[in-house]
């Protein structure tokens, strides 16, 4: 996951032409692709524009491209919020990782590798377990709590679980290995005499930081920030475990129609209506910060 | 007081690595705390320490089945996507071929893709086709999302082969096939096992698509999941705490067993 950045040396003049071997070797992964990741969307997008029939919990298709209209204007708050408490999510995650990652890359000697497997080593820990653990931390019984009521920086009547920072905290925590990794692949792929050949033609430490590493790491932060935005808006749990009504994402009503309500027509309307609003922004951010190839 | 802010200002990395680990590991250390709790009911107080949630892991009801369908799943999975995504991994590093773009692209959108959407689309064709949700359904799904993390770190690795060491095996008139089997492969292993062991994380700790498709059988984050409202039990902090510290040690001896190798060699 490391390598979630540019890689354009496989792209080599030494590729093997001419030959059906690829066919043979990509057949049986694209195919389970085609079958389980593109024909699921395409049924997606067709459910979405049935209108309920005549049994109970049966839907006919209608072609009634209202119901994404529908689900626009019904959830337009939701829609917001969840790109709101994302955006902010993933600026504090990168503020997080990018001293980590700068850490890891260039100050761990041969600590290097334990590190690297500290940073994903949370995600064993079940991250449902972590994120209940969070909302115990932070609530009423937890230390943090106490500590803020000693220090008359709380009342008893304050809270810092069922709240929107709350649930941003869950977020940009969550999926902090996402952002960290990719940064930790461009900054260690950093040719160190960039930064002396910097230094010697008398930049500071700082202009060094901001004119050499910073541009040059910017395929880790694009896929970085990509990798942990693009679940953050979708996400429902940390909304569900941290938050409270007022704080609820476009997944929490995803989720609720689907397995709830079992209205699916809306359910699928909205999720697709998500795809679709999280791949523009993808690819206008990915135009804007130029890097063509993410995989 | 200026010899303070000196040592401050040269070690601010890390410092700020120290504040940035200790964020990461609070909620894990709070889990493996809670979960020598002598707990009645519901795990929220501190009650008392006591080994008995360690001494009996499968005491409370469904927990171990439970996990045990996470194993049981995760194996499976991680297997079916660390052989198809290799496979990919090498068509895309090895040859030139048309359709390449297409395949980047392809690779690349299930990653780009919410997890809710990815559920919620397979539970639509699973539906639409009468399937009945449960074991395999999870199985499928999770395949699909691991392969195209497989194919990128697999990949990644093979980037960054040094072309002549393969060249130079061909010059000692080793065939293409014993260029494979002697160097092309055993250099890109570690990247496979790696990319098998984000796999079976991904897989094991799989909440939101699992939910969508498992009808009635539970994983091990379902349960955690389901229990959360009505008072998890301490069993639960018992398994997460000690299949986080059984990753690390694996992962430490893999590292231990892949710097012997490179000295044995």
């Amino acid at each position: 996951m490391a390598s979630v950045v540019r890689s354009s040396h496989a792209t080599g003049s030494e590729l093997k032409k001419k030959s059906l071997i690829p066919y043979f070797l990509l057949a049986p992964g694209l195919i389970w692709l085609a079958l389980f990741f593109i024909a699921p969307i395409i049924t997606l997008v067709g459910t979405a524009t049935k209108t309920p029939g005549a049994g109970i919990g049966e839907f006919v298709q209608t072609y009634r491209w209202a119901n994404y209209w529908d689900a626009i204007t019904g959830s337009a708050g939701q829609f917001g919020r969840s790109f709101l408490y994302a955006t902010i999510a993933t600026l504090l995650a990168l503020a997080i990782a990018y001293p980590l990652a700068y850490g890891i890359a260039f100050k761990s000697g041969k600590y290097k590798n334990i590190l690297l497997v500290l940073v994903v080593a949370p995600f064993f820990c079940s991250f449902i377990l972590r994120t209940i653990a969070w909302k115990q931390i932070l609530g009423q019984n937890g230390p943090v709590f106490r500590l803020l009521l000693d220090l008359h920086l709380a009342t008893p009547m304050t809270h810092l679980t069922a709240s929107a920072p709350a649930v941003i905290i869950g977020l940009a925590y969550n999926f902090l290995p996402f952002m960290t990794l990719p940064l930790y692949g461009s900054l260690e792929r950093i040719d160190p005499r960039v930064l002396e050949a910097s230094g010697d033609l008398y930049a500071n430490a700082f202009t060094t930081f901001r004119k050499v590493t910073v541009p040059l790491s910017m395929p880790g932060v694009v896929a970085g920030t990509l990798l942990t935005f693009i679940p953050a808006a979708g996400d429902y749990v940390n909304a569900e475990i941290l938050g409270n009504p007022s704080t609820k994402m476009i997944g929490n009503v995803i989720n609720a129609q689907f397995l709830n309500t079992q209205d699916y027509p809306l359910a699928a309307s909205l999720s697709f209506i998500l795809m679709i609003i999280i791949s523009l922004l993808v690819m206008v951010y990915i135009r804007k910060a130029g890097t063509e190839e993410l995989v | 007081m200026k010899s303070l802010t000196r040592w401050f200002s040269r070690n601010l990395i890390r410092v700020y690595m120290v504040v940035g680990f200790t964020y990461l590991f609070i909620p894990v250390a709070y889990t493996f705390a809670f979960s020598f709790n002598d707990y009645v009911k519901s795990n929220l107080v501190w009650r008392g320490f006591t080994w008995n949630n360690w001494k009996q892991p499968c005491g409370v009801l469904d927990v171990c089945p439970a996990l045990g369908n996470s194993i049981k799943i995760g194996l499976l999975a991680t297997f079916i996507a660390t052989i198809l995504g290799t496979l990919i991994a090498f068509a895309l590093g090895r040859y030139a071929f048309k359709g390449r773009a297409v395949t980047n692209t392809l690779i690349f959108l299930p990653m780009a893709s919410p997890e809710l959407v990815l559920g919620a689309s397979l539970l639509t064709i699973f539906l639409n086709l009468g399937m009945n949700l449960g074991f395999w359904t999870i199985v499928i799904a999770h395949v699909m999302f691991c392969i195209s993390f497989v194919v990128v770190t697999v990949k990644a690795r093979i980037a960054s082969l040094d072309p002549r060491l393969e060249q130079a095996a061909m010059d000692l008139y080793a065939d293409e096939r014993e260029t494979f089997r002697r160097v092309t492969f055993p250099l890109v292993a570690p990247g496979i096992s790696g990319a098998a062991l984000l796999a079976f994380s991904l897989s094991f700790d799989d909440f939101i698509i699992t939910n969508f498709n498992s009808g009635t059988t539970i994983t091990f984050p379902l349960y955690v999941y389901t229990h959360a409202e009505r008072g998890l039990p301490a069993q639960a902090n018992v398994i997460g705490s000690a299949m986080f510290f059984l990753a690390l040690l694996i992962v430490v001896a893999g590292q231990i067993v892949s710097k012997k190798v490179k000295v044995g060699k």
